[in-house]
C-alpha cells in the first residue's frame, strides 16, 4: 500500500469513522484492555451491522490501522469499482469467497490461504463467523471456516469480540444512521492447540454467547419480531 | 472577579479539597468501595472543568454544552428502552427535537421553547409512527419515546434558558449565575442526602425503589440544602431571603423526586445504571436524573419572581 493511501486511509478514520463511531454512536468497552495491540490475533465477533467493521477497526491506535485487516465476502465488496476500491483500499479488506467451489465443495482450505499470510504477516484479522448480518440483534449459526483457520493457525490467539447494538443503529438494509450506545465486549483468547477444530467454532459461540447473556439491559422480549 | 467567577473557584477548591480526602481515604483503607470514591472525584474533575467552561465560555458554548449533554442523555434513555424496529425514524425526529429547541433558546424566543417539545413534538410524533404503520404495542412506543424527551430535552432545556436569562432589576447577577446556583445545589443535594443517610441510617423511605434512601437522609438532605441556598443566593441570585428559602427547598424536594423517579424507571428496566460514561457514577442520565426534575421548577419559580410571566 503506498504512502498516499495510507495518509487517506487515517483521515478516514480520524475525521469521519471516528466521530460517527465515539460521539454520534458513542461505545461501550468493558475489557479493552484485553484487545491484541499486536499481531498475529484475530478478532473474532458477532455480525449485525456494516458499522461493527469499522467500530472493530476503531478500536486501534490509527498507526495501526494498516495491520487490521477485516475479511469480508468479495461478491458483495469487490461489486462495482467505488465499493471495490474503498473496501480493498480504504478499509482494507481481504475478499474471501463465500460459497464453496460447485464441483469441489471442500476447498475451503484454498478460501483460507489468504488468511493465513495475513496472520503469517503479523497482522491482526478480523473476522465475523456467521458469514452474514443476518437479522438485526441475532446471534446467527456459526461456519465452520474459523475452526479450520485455528486448526492452521493453532498459535494465534483468536479473541471473541460481542458486539451489540449496532444492529439497531445501522441494520442490514437501511442507510439511515440513528444514534444508540453500543456495547463491545472483549473476551479472553483461545488458541486452536487447545480444541479440535469444531469443537472450537463451539468454544468462540460459547464465550460470545455468555457475553451477551451477561449484558443486563438485554432481555428476552415477548414481541420477538416486533423489538430489536 | 464576577461573582459566578469566585464561585467557580470556591467550586476547584472544594473539588481538591474532597479529591485530598478521598486520597488518604484510599491510602488508609483501601478496597472496593474507596477505589469506587476514587473513580468518582476523577470524573467529577471532568464534570465540573467542562462545566465551568460552558457556563464561563459565553451563551453559545454553554447552550451548545447543555445541547450535547441532552443528546448523550437522551441516547443512553434510547439505548435502554426496548424501541420497536419501525421506530428508527420516529426516534430520529426525537433527537431532531435537541437541536430546534436549542435553537429557539439560542434566540430567546420564550413561547417557542415551551412549546415545541411538549406541543408541537408530542403531537407530531405519532403522525410519524402512523406513516411507518406499525400499531402493535403503539401507546407504548410513543409514550417511552415521549418521556424520554420530556425529560432529557424539555426538561434539561431550561438549564440552557436559564443562561438566557436577562439580568433581574438591573442587578449585576442573570444567567449564568442562576444555572450554578441551580447545579450546584441540585448535585450537592445529591451528596448530601446520599451522606446523611450513610451516617444517620434508619428508616427506608422508598423502600421498593431505593431501599438506600431513609428519611434521615431526606430531611438531612432538605436541610443541608436550604441553608446553602440561603447562604450563596445573595452572591449569585437576586432572591430576598424567603426567596432563597423557599428555592432551596423546591430544589432538595424536586431532587429527590427526580432521584427516585429514575431509580424506578432503571428497576423497571433491570438495569444499575442508564451507561457507564462516568466511571464511579454510571451513565450521564444516572448524574442528571435529579436535575430534570430541579430544572424546570426552579426555572419557572425565578420567571415568576423576576414578574416576567
Amino acid at each position: 500500500m503506498n504512502v498516499l493511501n495510507h495518509i487517506l486511509k487515517v483521515l478516514f478514520f480520524l475525521l469521519v469513522i471516528r466521530p460517527i463511531v465515539l460521539i454520534y454512536i458513542g461505545l461501550n468497552v468493558r475489557f479493552g484492555d484485553r484487545l491484541p495491540l499486536k499481531g498475529p490475533a484475530l478478532l473474532v465477533a458477532n455480525h449485525n451491522s456494516h458499522l461493527d467493521t469499522v467500530v472493530l477497526m476503531s478500536l486501534f491506535p490509527l498507526g495501526m490501522l494498516n495491520r487490521v485487516r477485516p475479511v469480508a465476502a468479495a461478491d458483495y465488496f469487490l461489486k462495482g469499482r467505488f465499493r471495490s476500491w474503498f473496501a480493498t483500499r480504504i478499509i482494507g479488506i481481504i475478499p474471501i469467497q463465500r460459497k464453496a467451489g460447485q464441483d469441489n465443495p471442500d476447498d475451503s482450505s484454498d478460501k483460507l490461504q489468504p488468511l493465513v499470510d495475513a496472520l503469517e504477516a503479523n497482522n491482526i484479522v478480523i473476522f465475523f463467523p456467521e458469514g452474514t448480518r443476518g437479522e438485526p440483534e441475532k446471534l446467527g449459526r456459526f461456519k465452520k471456516g474459523i475452526g479450520l483457520l485455528a486448526e492452521r493457525c493453532p498459535n494465534v490467539p483468536v479473541v471473541p469480540v460481542y458486539l451489540n447494538g449496532l444492529g439497531k443503529a445501522l441494520p442490514r438494509g437501511e442507510s439511515l444512521l440513528i444514534p444508540f450506545f453500543c456495547d463491545v465486549f472483549i473476551a479472553e483468547p483461545v488458541y486452536g492447540r487447545d480444541f479440535q477444530s469444531r469443537a472450537f467454532v463451539g468454544e468462540v459461540k460459547t464465550r460470545i454467547s455468555a457475553m451477551a447473556q451477561a449484558n443486563p439491559h438485554l432481555q428476552e422480549r415477548e414481541d420477538d419480531d416486533l423489538y430489536f | 472577579m464576577t461573582a459566578v467567577q469566585m464561585t467557580v473557584a470556591g467550586l476547584f477548591v472544594f473539588l481538591i479539597l474532597a479529591s485530598l480526602i478521598v486520597a488518604i481515604l484510599s491510602r488508609t483503607r483501601p478496597g472496593k468501595s474507596s477505589r469506587e470514591l476514587v473513580l468518582r472525584i476523577r470524573s467529577w474533575w471532568v464534570i465540573i472543568v467542562l462545566f465551568s467552561i460552558a457556563l464561563l465560555g459565553g451563551r453559545r458554548l454553554g447552550i451548545g454544552f447543555l445541547a450535547f449533554v441532552s443528546f448523550l442523555a437522551l441516547k443512553e434513555f434510547f439505548s435502554m428502552i426496548p424501541t420497536r424496529r419501525a421506530d428508527r425514524r420516529v426516534l430520529l425526529w426525537a433527537y431532531l427535537s435537541i437541536p430546534i429547541q436549542s435553537f429557539f433558546i439560542y434566540i430567546e424566543w420564550y413561547g417557542m421553547f415551551i412549546t415545541v417539545v411538549p406541543i408541537y413534538m408530542f403531537l407530531g410524533l405519532p403522525m410519524k409512527m402512523i406513516q411507518v404503520g406499525e400499531t402493535r404495542q403503539f401507546l407504548k412506543s410513543l409514550s417511552t419515546v415521549h418521556w424520554g424527551m420530556m425529560t432529557c430535552v424539555f426538561s434539561l432545556g431550561h438549564v440552557a434558558f436559564l443562561l438566557v436569562m436577562p439580568s433581574e432589576k438591573g442587578l449585576d447577577v442573570s444567567g449564568p449565575g442562576l444555572v450554578l446556583f441551580l447545579v450546584a445545589l441540585t448535585q450537592l443535594n445529591d451528596v448530601a442526602q446520599f451522606c446523611w443517610g450513610k451516617m444517620i441510617g434508619g428508616a427506608r423511605i422508598t423502600p421498593e425503589v431505593s431501599p438506600n434512601k431513609t428519611w434521615a437522609g431526606f430531611i438531612g438532605g432538605v436541610v443541608t440544602t436550604t441553608l446553602l441556598s440561603v447562604l450563596i443566593a445573595p452572591f449569585l441570585t437576586a432572591f430576598t431571603f424567603p426567596h432563597s428559602l423557599y428555592a432551596g427547598l423546591l430544589i432538595s424536594i424536586c431532587g429527590f423526586i427526580g432521584d427516585v423517579t429514575m431509580s424506578a424507571v432503571k428497576r423497571d428496566l433491570g438495569v444499575k445504571d442508564f451507561g457507564n460514561i462516568l466511571p464511579g457514577h454510571g451513565g450521564i442520565l444516572d448524574r442528571i436524573d435529579s436535575l430534570c426534575y430541579t430544572a424546570p421548577v426552579f426555572f419557572h419559580f425565578t420567571r415568576y419572581l423576576s414578574g416576567t410571566q
